[in-house]
């Protein structure tokens, strides 16, 4: 009898809290990949492709499937250090084969010379670019992500890759400078 | 939060709170508080950066070549962090655009340069003498057209901090002016304490606090004295002297010091009822609403060791430091050789260039001797000692700062409160090791600053991305969806045929007419072009001929093969007429790809004409322009003409390169 009530009392218990964690499986499920999402975050989103991947979404992907961590020039050491720390990888120096780390740089488009093909226009990932068919294109730095992929496509060669100018917004206070811009000058006692 | 009656108390018995630390380096403050504040002579140029203050640029409403007069707005703005710049003096506007501004990198900003006409004339004023009857947001929107914001270090636009929303129960007025050296407030007290208590009467209007408070270090009694006597009849208003100890006059530090009360790290002083303005900025803000002038110029104290005469002066915005500093004189036998400090001697920052102008919070130009100052550039190793921890009035542990930053463990300096750092630079008066610590942490800011920018723009650039995938894929979608409404079109129509089979070898018959009459259109078509080629031939250099005759026989192959098509889809429907149902589809497609063969042909075709008719223009453009040098008109044209052509062959060099490299590759893998 104690052996039935004891069965019994498992059973239901067991019942109980198979419906609780099947409730839970279907209220609190996690839509996609959330590795993906934190890889994604902390990829530049240049969207340029230097990886092999047609984006930043498919490269992220692929890191969590297990692909290398230093296929990204535009993001650089700092990324791979980065994504080194959430895959629990070591860091690694960045792969030559898909491009050096640059200063960063904005498209622009020589407008005397733009003929106006519209090919920059289709392969801006971002669509950054302006202009429509026999008019002038012309690049919105504030939302070009210096991916370079419109250069190639231009028939005339008017699109120039420019490092963006630092202003005194981004200016960080370099650290090795003696006299020029340091503060906390003391009183000779 | 301490009690209001409780503070009023404490503040009527001056038995006042502290702030954690703080130091108390030499003032010097005797060298240049001891003459009147002098009007130097006018300078020859002014530079006035378009942003003076924290927040955005205005648009430029002038151009270069434009007349301005003394106070004329030169900026306009609709943003609600931004206040316009005003001319300092009548003159010409030489020109707009990117000059050295009174920032520590040295870098260039938009900047207008004014070359003044010497007569100094001033446009028309509006004066609201009568503000006590005026509406507050009619004299907050005064406060912004005059450019005001704060001019105690911060440049925080004035109508911005005077337009809280939450109940105010102090309004502090802050003449500490803790730092060493700088006297421009103390000066400005001591001469114009009357104008100073007409800026609180408005502010107190606007604000409409419980209690007005003014605060002035103890080494400044003649300026307590004059605001006391400025203040005699204004019951609500306490004149207060508080200790002197650097750096007291930081706007958290001194809420401390007279209302015990703390501004949260993430919060405003406006949270815990305080609100605080400095006295320049009280007399500007008097000066906007009694005389209607905007704010086109402030006292700065030039001063130290390497000055004849440390004084203050009534310098206009856009002054070049180097005219204010030679109207002082100075001492140095070579003038270059001498180091200019902006600011005050612990958080200005050393000029790069003599033609910075002086801007809004520009308070003091420090010319220090040789030995005078000690630079930090002979840094030690921390040792430790934990001095800077004891002066910090932040509460901070600056030495865990300086290892986080100095490792670029950003996210630990963070936990480590960096940006409640107040960049006083107290730690860095007190470390015996001289390191420069403040200079990490402002290194360390501006770049989690940029970091932080940067992920805003990747957030942006990836929304945008995605933005984009969706329209293609919504496009790609639609163009299937199309698709496959004409396909069942076709079926539909198909099965219609099934039904009359007599009507049926006639449409056949009709549609394999229209794909050679097709064909025969695009035989015209090449042959007419194959004409134009030769007539180009005829005119033209032979190695563009060679290129359109290339052309205009690829086009002909094309027609050929057009018809060859065509032809057969005929031969296939005759064929299949007997059957003429069962068969029907697959004849109508081969017409259609006929007619998209002959299509492709009519593409080609006038592709070739259109080239050949651009080589034939160019002919007698070349003869116009020998004949007519003189006509500018058609130069423009033949420009754009010849660039046009530039272009073209600039492609098609592109092209053979391309090209080249492919067979090139094809060639090594070969």
């Amino acid at each position: 009898m104690t052996i039935v009530t004891a069965l019994l009392t498992l059973g239901i218990l067991a019942l109980i809290f198979g419906a609780i964690l099947g409730f839970a499986g279907v209220r609190f499920k996690v839509e996609g990949d959330p590795l993906v999402e934190q890889i994604d975050a902390v990829l530049p989103q240049t969207q340029c492709g230097q990886c092999g991947y047609p984006g930043c979404k498919p490269y992220a992907e692929a890191i969590a499937n297990g692909d290398e961590i230093n296929k990204c020039p535009p993001g650089g050491e700092a990324t791979i250090k980065k994504l080194a720390d959430l895959m629990g990888v070591e860091a690694k120096p960045l792969d030559a084969a898909h491009g050096q780390e640059d200063v960063k740089k904005v498209a622009f488009i020589r407008e005397d010379e733009c003929i106006g093909c519209t090919k920059c226009i289709v392969a801006c990932p971002v669509d950054a670019i302006v202009g429509a068919a026999k008019q002038m294109h012309t690049v919105i730095s504030d939302e070009c992500t210096g991916c370079d992929l419109c250069v190639d496509p231009c028939p005339v060669d008017c699109i120039d890759m420019v490092p963006v100018d630092q202003t005194t917004g981004s200016w960080d206070w370099k650290l090795p400078q003696s006299g020029k811009g340091d503060i906390a000058i003391k009183v000779v006692q | 939060m301490t009690d209001f009656n409780h503070v009023i108390e404490r503040l009527k018995t001056n038995r006042l709170w502290r702030f954690p630390g703080g130091v108390h380096p030499e003032d010097n403050k005797q060298l240049s508080n001891q003459v009147a504040i002098e009007r130097p002579p006018l300078a020859d140029v002014l530079y006035i950066p378009l942003k003076q203050h924290i927040g955005d640029q205005g648009h430029c409403i002038v151009s270069e070549g434009d007349h301005v007069l003394k106070g004329q707005a030169l900026t306009t703005t609709y943003h609600p962090y931004a206040v316009p710049v005003h001319a300092p003096t009548s003159g010409t506007i030489s020109h707009i655009g990117e000059h050295v501004s009174a920032h520590p990198s040295g870098l260039t900003e938009a900047s207008i340069t004014l070359v003044p006409d010497g007569l100094d004339e001033w446009c028309q004023l509006q004066p609201h003498a009568d503000y006590m009857s005026m509406d507050k947001l009619k004299l907050i929107e005064i406060l912004c057209d005059a450019g005001i914001s704060g001019m105690g270090g911060a440049g925080f636009p004035t109508h911005i901090k005077a337009n809280s929303r939450k109940t105010i129960e102090f309004l502090i007025i802050n003449g500490i002016e803790c730092e060493p050296y700088i006297t421009s407030d103390d000066r400005l007290m001591r001469e114009y304490a009357w104008q100073i208590r007409q800026g609180m009467d408005i502010l107190q209007h606007i604000i409409q606090p419980k209690a007005v408070v003014v605060a002035i270090e103890d080494n400044k009694p003649e300026a307590i004295e004059a605001m006391q006597i400025a203040c005699n009849q204004k019951p609500d208003c306490h004149i207060v002297s508080v200790p002197t100890v650097y750096p007291a006059g930081g706007e958290k530090q001194l809420i401390q010091v007279l209302t015990g009360r703390e501004v949260p790290g993430d919060g405003l002083p406006e949270d815990i009822g305080t609100v605080m303005f400095n006295v320049g900025t009280c007399f500007a803000v008097a000066d906007a609403v009694c005389n209607g002038k905007p704010l086109i110029e402030r006292v700065v104290t030039l001063t130290g060791g390497g000055i004849k005469q440390p004084k203050n002066v009534w310098a206009m915005l856009g002054t070049p430091v180097s005219h204010l500093v030679e109207y002082a004189g100075l001492l140095a036998p070579q003038e270059e050789e001498s180091t200019i400090i902006m600011g005050g001697p612990m958080m200005g920052f050393t000029v790069g260039n003599p033609l910075m102008p002086v801007v809004k919070i520009t308070n003091c130009l420090l010319v220090p001797e040789p030995n005078e100052l000690r630079q930090g550039d002979n840094e030690r190793p921390c040792i430790r000692c934990s001095a800077c921890a004891d002066a910090c009035p932040a509460s901070l542990l600056p030495q865990q700062l300086y290892w986080h930053a100095k490792a670029k463990e950003y996210d630990k300096a963070q936990s480590y409160n960096l940006f409640d750092c107040i960049e006083c630079g107290a730690c860095a008066y007190v470390c015996p090791s001289d390191i420069p610590l403040v200079q990490y942490y402002r290194q360390a800011k501006s770049a989690i600053r940029n970091e932080r920018d940067e992920k805003n723009k990747a957030e942006k650039a990836k929304a945008r991305f995605e933005a984009r995938k969706a329209r293609l894929d919504a496009e790609k979608q639609e163009r299937e969806e199309r698709h496959r409404k004409a396909a069942e079109a076709r079926l539909a129509a198909a099965k219609a045929k099934t039904a009359s089979a007599d009507n049926t070898a006639s449409q056949v018959e009709q549609k394999s007419k229209s794909a050679a009459a097709a064909a025969a259109i695009a035989r015209a078509k090449a042959k007419k072009a194959q004409q134009q080629a030769d007539v180009a031939t005829h005119t033209d250099t032979p190695a563009v001929d060679t290129a359109t005759t290339e052309d205009a026989r690829k086009a002909k192959v094309a027609a050929a093969v057009a018809r060859a098509k065509a032809k057969k889809a005929q031969q296939t429907e005759t064929a299949h007429n007997a059957d003429a149902p069962a068969a029907d589809t697959a004849t109508t497609e081969e017409a259609r790809k006929a007619k998209v063969a002959a299509a492709v042909a009519r593409a080609k075709a006038k592709k070739a004409q259109s080239k050949e008719s651009h080589f034939v223009e160019e002919k007698p453009a070349e003869d116009k322009k020998k004949k007519a040098e003189a006509q500018p008109d058609d130069n423009v044209q033949e420009d754009k003409k010849a660039r046009v052509a530039a272009a073209v062959e600039k492609a098609k060099a592109k092209a053979r390169q391309r090209a080249q490299a492919r067979q090139k590759e094809q060639g090594a893998e070969e």
